[in-house]
């Protein structure tokens, strides 16, 4: 078989792990800012939940966090008369923005924390509600201080969907696995994937990068 | 039974308890691997930091696009690749080792570029005193620079240590019986899953917090022999 023939089930492969990759990493960017700011609060429940959330997530394997939702989660529904069961698209996104999540909490967190002292001083003395002030102060001036590490967290992310195949998820990884036992070209068929997979992470760190000048402009004192 | 132990159905705990050993012995599959894998890191990881350093750029270039290259692929990728490309041209290695090569050549990549940053950190002035004081450069690699960015250096490999250690259930695909792969035979086995991957899920929490928490240490106990992190 010529290395052309490989290209279009690879190609149908990398457009799922492109969609995977678009959801997983907007749930997570949700689930981080909900973590981040959470683990900020005042209420200690909130708190709680926030930090546990995070460590858990940061402490285990993420194949180990796929896996359990996989095949544990249907078991622990079972013996709670819940139809827990989730199919492989539900399974592979949750797993990896749960994943992703906790990591990108750690950075808003850090990025909240690191807007001066002043700023909520002044928005103290203008009468800002603690709503407001995150709103309209530590938000606006900590975010271009996230997108850096979030770039890099969007390539983690890419680089981990290829573990959805694990669980027969049709992504990139999983059609060069079925490729090669179809025609036992390991060379041709893992070359072309990894050119691909790096060619994504190219596209993905350029339109990070757009990202960053776009919302750099909320820096305190840029215009 | 899995390793010569039997497992006791019999309730939930009585399982969990009857499994444990057989975890155990994942675990230490988990750990070995970790240590190689990351071992294999620091090496190679210091050879890429070297030749990003050239000061030719026909050897400094292709450096840094092979290291750009395996920190954007994916692991698995990395893993199948090794796995059935290698015996192609007719190096076969055991499927440990050709994890542990997996596990060490990625994070290579990531390790080139905290040698990178930990030896710019040493002062330009450093470099000059050392001219000034008739050093070669090798002497002046070794016995200046190197002191002076090791401290630098360890924290930030700690926490590739413990990222190291989260990528190993990876290799399971290439039939190593690690933690997570003994989980899923037992799962297999016993139809029951939710035990067995929670009690993975359990340890891997108290060996990462173990992990950290030894980072931490040794980011406090550094400083305090009169070596600046920052």
């Amino acid at each position: 078989m010529d290395w052309t023939q490989y290209l279009n089930p690879l190609m149908l492969g990398a457009w799922v792990t492109i969609e995977l990759t678009i959801y997983s990493t907007v749930f997570g960017a949700i689930l981080a800012f909900a973590a981040g700011i959470g683990k900020l609060a005042h209420n200690p429940l909130i708190r709680a939940i926030s930090i546990g959330y995070i460590e858990i997530f940061r402490g285990t394997s993420l194949l180990v966090q796929l896996f359990w939702l996989y095949f544990a989660l249907p078991v622990a529904g079972q013996a709670i008369g819940i139809d827990l069961r989730l199919p492989p698209v539900a399974a592979g996104v949750l797993a990896l923005s749960l994943n992703i999540g906790a990591y990108g909490a750690e950075v808003v967190r850090g990025a909240i924390q690191s807007v001066s002292k002043d700023q909520y001083e002044a928005a103290k003395a203008l009468n800002f509600t603690p709503r407001m002030t995150l709103w309209r102060v530590a938000l606006p001036q900590s975010i271009p201080e996230m997108m850096p590490p979030f770039g890099n967290l969007a390539i983690q992310n890419l680089k981990d969907t290829a573990l959805v195949s694990l669980i027969s998820l049709s992504d990139l990884a999983f059609r060069a696995e079925q490729l090669r036992n179809f025609t036992q070209d390991s060379t041709t068929i893992y070359t072309l994937a990894l050119l691909m997979y790096f060619g994504l992470a190219l596209v993905l760190t350029a339109m990070m990068k757009l990202l960053e000048r776009f919302v750099g402009r909320w820096r305190a004192g840029a215009r | 039974m899995l390793f010569g132990i039997e497992w006791d159905t019999s309730s939930g705990w009585a399982f969990a308890v009857s499994i444990l050993p057989i975890l155990l012995i994942g675990m230490w599959v988990t750990i070995q691997a970790t240590v190689l894998g990351f071992f294999i890191a620091l090496v190679v990881g210091l050879v890429w930091a070297a030749l990003k350093a050239a000061p030719l750029k026909i050897i400094s270039w292709p450096a840094a696009v092979v290291t750009e290259f395996l920190r954007d692929t994916p692991l698995l990728i990395q893993l199948f690749f090794l796995y059935y490309v290698l015996p192609e041209f007719g190096i076969t290695l055991p499927a440990f080792m050709t994890g542990a090569l997996a596990l060490g050549l990625q994070y290579s990549a990531y390790t080139s570029e905290v040698y990178r940053a930990g030896i710019e950190a040493v002062a330009k002035g450093q470099h000059e005193a050392a001219r000034a004081l008739n050093l070669s450069g090798t002497r002046t690699f070794t016995h200046i620079v190197l002191p002076q960015a090791v401290p630098r250096i360890v924290p930030a490999m700690g926490n590739y240590l413990v990222s190291i250690m989260k990528d190993v259930p990876l290799l399971s695909v290439v039939t190593v019986l690690e933690m997570l792969n003994v989980a899923r035979i037992i799962g297999d086995r016993t139809f029951n899953y939710l035990i067995p991957l929670s009690l993975v899920g359990a340890i891997y929490l108290i060996m990462t917090l173990v992990a950290s928490s030894g980072v931490r240490l040794l980011d406090n106990w550094l400083p305090k022999q009169g070596i600046p992190l920052k």
